[in-house]
């Protein structure tokens, strides 16, 4: 008795629940590994499955061993002599490798470090874990998700309330024209006829005819009656699911610096923040819009796309971008609706004066719509040392210093490599203190 | 549109395009497609070619139950093996890598260590380190095999000898197996522990149930009874057990069961697991089972933290003989597949090409590096196993002197089928190797063994394969394939009931070899997580 069984087709993923617990015994290693392992990537990557080295610490088996090494004696035998006679004396390998080693690691656990493979959703929750964005207030809404019925196609199972007549009465039409079944019309022409031959003198011809028609009518009334005008078969009915309302909406405002003045390091490096910070809020909130606004001389509102991408020449003023925002916040995301976010990026040059002008509208205008605003500098390495403390710096860097004493949601930082932004990106939106 | 079949032309264009889709499809999934050319005239007439069992690399279910039929007869007929009914699987790579990380059993409760093992084994996989197993047989009845998919036709029909038939008959009828293992329950057991551990993981939570896992897992080593089975529970014991049982069943009982119809058994009562204190002071010393001690007799452990440890326990012993009969396991598997594959050419039914790849895969598997070779990694069981089962094979078909000498009762009997079953059914592999290493073999594979004393830093070759050599090599290698030597020993001698209820387990060192100072910290400290109070580990000397 044999059976042959094609287990092939089984449910995946067996070992899932084993996985996740896995995962959650060595949060710690793998927490450390996998921003240890995003520092050192660059932040196009961050949705990619990676291979993550995790310490056996913590994920250690132990078992009671034996150590040879430490005292007593033994006996043991190894195949492949070559040259050795009884009594011969061999040098120990040195560190517990080769031969003996080897025997040792057989019967205990040798283990080291080991390496696997993380996939992208399992990398992105260890890295999102303890950030969220600051301060979101809900402004508009409550703790619970509202929902919503939103129309879900069309269904043949549902209320009488929610009967989709124009679907149904297509069905039946249709049905009954492939069923053939007579229409009344047809039925009335028929008894017309037939009035009008009983009307005639009677004859052996007409006879015939009013028997052949009498039959024909009473087949299309018997027709009419087994093929109903509307069939339960027909009835189609609307559907509704149930949707969550997003509770809390956010607007982030990418603002960036693209003039001449800001080089292919500097766009790379404020690239990659937004690419991040972009990454963030589209996972971690349902419902965020961001505006991309780019700015040289003046501001324009751009698709992520030419955002990221395109390039532009021109000089540098910083309001414009700010004016563009206020202009854009007005038109379509008003303060009782939305949570406002800004986040700024630039290499700290501007058109003299035009920092004062910047300060008043983000002190008079811009900042009090703000849940935050997080303005980031680019230097290059060079001047990351120069402008060692947080005080010095260029122009624009200065007059956001006084913005930043006022306001507690206001952030500034500067970065100069792409292996600073990642603290810098944890440090501003880390958890707000409870 | 001259070629077509003029019933394809007379068809509908929607009829006509499902034609093509089935015939394509016929063609993708028919092994046929690649086979073209071996087709084509290469065996020649029509009569030789009904006799192979398959000719093309892929399989198919057809080809896999004519060969295991083939394979049947010679292993029942000429090899007279005796085994459980054979349940065959195939099963896809992922499932093969599930399969291994569950300690190669079909149902398997959750664990972090099996995710563990399935996350190195994948990333092993996946980067090309290592290729998967061609076959994992579970000693259960009836027998479950699992073959994997990607194996070609002949691989399939050397892992179904090598499984279905090799370790199948040697988990039937080696006598560790029949004393320790219960392969009828095995799987049933395994669906009540999942089910039991889910349970407790509900009821009193992830971590909680972990933390015993973990400590239980630590301790599997020491969790078996070597010499003998666990001591039946008193008369009382058993009368209260059922009593309680009576009274839940009374207490579950609805007047609704009785109107399901006829032959419908009411549900099954679910795995509650019990949430009393039980410690049992009558304990008897010395104990070498720790697991064992520890769910009698832990002051501390709740009713279903000790179900937890005895599902442990339990599953530490039905592995137990799998660990003492590695070499002659898997030498009894490889010889039976040699010799069945071998027959199968001889009496043509597989063709020259499965048998070559046959050979290339069998030669692999029983390659044995040299001690000083990048690639060693101890003695292959594979190949020791499988030389020592060919070699009885030699000495009783053709015998030099030497063997005359060494095996009187054997050398010459010609009767190395009943030599082989009966070395199978009553040998474990330190005690065959110490009966059946032949003086041929240890030649042949160069052993030598050597003295190791820690404080020295030199081996000393204390015997080689020579005639003074011969019987110290062998009883030494025998040595090393002693659990009893090879674990460390160790026994609770008492426990302070009366004062601080600190535990004392001794190590008895064997020639003064002691434990592992890291990992005995730890293992210590698991001890205690099960134990409630202080645990002191003491080394003793012989």
């Amino acid at each position: 008795m044999t059976y042959f069984i094609d287990r092939r087709l089984n449910p995946k993923g067996k070992s899932l629940a084993n996985r996740q617990r896995f995962l959650r015994r060595a949060r710690a290693q793998i927490r450390e590994a996998v921003q240890k392992s995003l520092k050192e990537s660059a932040v196009a990557d961050i949705a990619k499955d990676r291979k993550i080295k995790v310490s056996s610490k913590g994920t250690g088996e132990p078992r009671f061993r034996l150590d040879p090494h430490a005292s007593g004696e033994r006996d043991f035998v190894l195949p492949g002599n070559k040259e050795f006679m009884p009594g011969d004396a061999i040098k120990k390998p040195q560190g517990g490798e080769g031969a003996s080693g080897k025997q040792a690691a057989d019967s205990g656990e040798g283990e080291d470090d080991f390496e696997f493979v993380m996939n992208q959703d399992e990398v992105l929750d260890i890295f999102f874990e303890d950030l969220e964005l600051p301060n979101l207030v809900r402004t508009t809404l409550k703790e619970t998700p509202n929902k919503t019925w939103k129309r879900a196609g069309i269904t043949t199972a549902g209320s009488p309330s929610q009967i989709n007549l124009v679907r149904t009465m297509r069905n039946a039409h249709g049905r009954r024209l492939a069923m053939r079944r007579p229409s009344l019309r047809e039925v009335e022409k028929l008894q017309a006829e037939l009035d009008l031959l009983e009307q005639e003198l009677p004859s052996e011809e007409t006879r015939a005819q009013i028997t052949a028609l009498k039959e024909k009518l009473a087949r299309a009334i018997a027709r009419r009656k087994w093929i109903g005008f509307i069939d339960p078969v027909d009835v189609r009915y609307n559907s509704f699911t149930e949707q969550p309302v997003p509770t809390s909406q956010a607007v982030m405002f990418c603002l960036m610096d693209v003039s001449g003045s800001m080089g292919e390091r500097e766009k790379d490096l404020a690239k990659r923040f937004y690419m991040l910070l972009h990454l963030f809020l589209r996972r971690r909130y349902d419902k965020v819009d961001i505006v991309f606004v780019r700015h040289t001389h003046d501001a324009q509102e751009v698709d992520e796309q030419e955002f990221f991408y395109s390039r532009q020449s021109g000089g540098t003023i910083v309001s414009t971008a700010l004016d563009k925002m206020l202009e854009i916040q007005k038109e379509r995301y008003t303060t009782s609706d939305w949570n406002i976010y800004a986040a700024q990026a630039s290499d700290g040059y501007t058109q003299s004066g035009d920092a004062r002008r910047c300060v008043e509208m983000l002190n008079a205008e811009i900042m009090p719509l703000c849940q935050y605003y997080a303005y980031i500098e680019i230097l290059d390495e060079r001047e990351m040392e120069v402008f060692a403390s947080e005080d010095s710096g260029a122009e624009l860097w200065r007059a956001y210093r006084t913005v930043a004493e006022l306001w507690g949601n206001f952030a500034t930082k500067r970065i100069a490599k792409p292996a600073d932004i990642f603290p810098v990106f944890r440090e501003l939106f880390k958890k707000a203190e409870a | 549109m001259a070629g077509l079949d003029p019933a394809i032309q007379r068809a509908s264009v929607r009829e006509r395009y499902e034609f093509f889709r089935y015939a394509l499809i016929r063609c993708r999934y028919s092994p046929r497609r690649q086979a073209g050319c071996l087709q084509g005239g290469h065996d020649g007439g029509e009569k030789n070619v009904s006799k192979l069992l398959f000719t093309e690399a892929e399989w198919d279910f057809a080809a896999l139950d004519r060969t295991y039929k083939a394979i049947e007869e010679i292993a029942l007929a000429d090899l007279k093996l005796d085994v459980y009914p054979n349940q065959v699987e195939v099963i896809s790579s992922e499932q093969m890598l599930d399969a291994y990380s569950s300690l190669g059993m079909p149902l398997m409760y959750n664990h972090w260590s099996f995710g563990k093992l399935f996350a190195r084994e994948d990333t092993m996989y996946r980067a090309g380190y290592s290729a998967l197993a061609y076959e994992i047989v579970i000693n259960s009845s009836p027998c479950i095999s699992y073959l994997l998919e990607e194996n070609t036709m002949t691989m399939q029909a050397l892992v179904m000898a090598h499984a279905a038939f090799g370790h199948n008959h040697f988990f039937k009828n080696n006598y560790l197996f029949r004393q320790w293992t219960n392969a009828e329950g095995i799987l049933d057991y395994l669906a009540f522990a999942k089910h039991y551990i889910t349970a407790c993981e509900e009821r009193y939570g992830r971590d909680e149930v972990e933390s015993v896992l973990d400590a239980a897992h630590a301790l599997m080593d020491q969790g078996v009874f070597r010499y003998r089975r666990p001591p039946k529970p008193s008369r009382e014991r058993v009368l209260e057990k059922r009593r309680r049982r009576a009274a839940y069943e009374e207490e579950a009982y609805n007047e609704l069961w009785r109107t399901l119809p006829q032959g419908v058994a009411p549900p099954a009562a679910p795995p509650t697991p019990e949430d009393e204190d039980e410690f049992d002071g009558d304990m008897k010393l010395p104990e070498e089972n720790l697991l064992y001690f520890l769910e009698k007799h832990s002051p501390v452990l709740r009713a279903w933290q000790r179900e937890l440890l005895r599902i442990v326990r339990n599953l530490a012993q039905y592995f137990y003989p799998q660990r003492q009969t590695k070499v002659m396991n898997e030498g009894c598997a490889t010889f039976v597949h040699h010799t069945i594959m071998n027959l199968l050419f001889d009496r043509g039914l597989i063709g020259e090409g499965p048998v070559m790849e046959f050979l290339h895969s069998h030669t692999s598997v029983v390659f044995q590096p040299e001690f000083n070779d990048r690639r060693f990694g101890g003695i292959n069981p594979y190949a020791l196993g499988f030389a020592m089962m060919s070699d009885i094979r030699r000495i009783a078909e053709n015998p030099t002197p030497e063997d005359r000498d060494w095996f009187p009762g054997l050398a010459g009997t010609g009767d190395w089928v009943g030599a082989l079953k009966d070395a199978w059914a009553n040998y474990r592999d330190e005690s065959f190797i110490e009966q059946f290493l032949s003086p041929k073999l240890m030649r042949e594979f160069r052993l030598f063994a050597l003295y190791d004393k820690a404080e020295e830093d030199t081996y000393r070759v204390s015997a080689i394969h020579n005639e003074q050599g011969f019987r110290r090599v062998r009883s030494l290698l025998a040595r090393q394939y002693d659990t009893g030597i090879a674990d460390p020993n160790i026994q609770v001698a008492g426990a302070d009931l009366k004062g601080d209820r600190t535990l004392f387990l001794e190590h008895h060192m064997h020639r003064g070899v002691p434990l592992h100072h890291a990992t005995k910290q730890l293992v210590t400290g698991h001890i205690e997580r099960l134990w409630g109070h202080d645990v002191m580990l003491e080394e003793v000397a012989e």
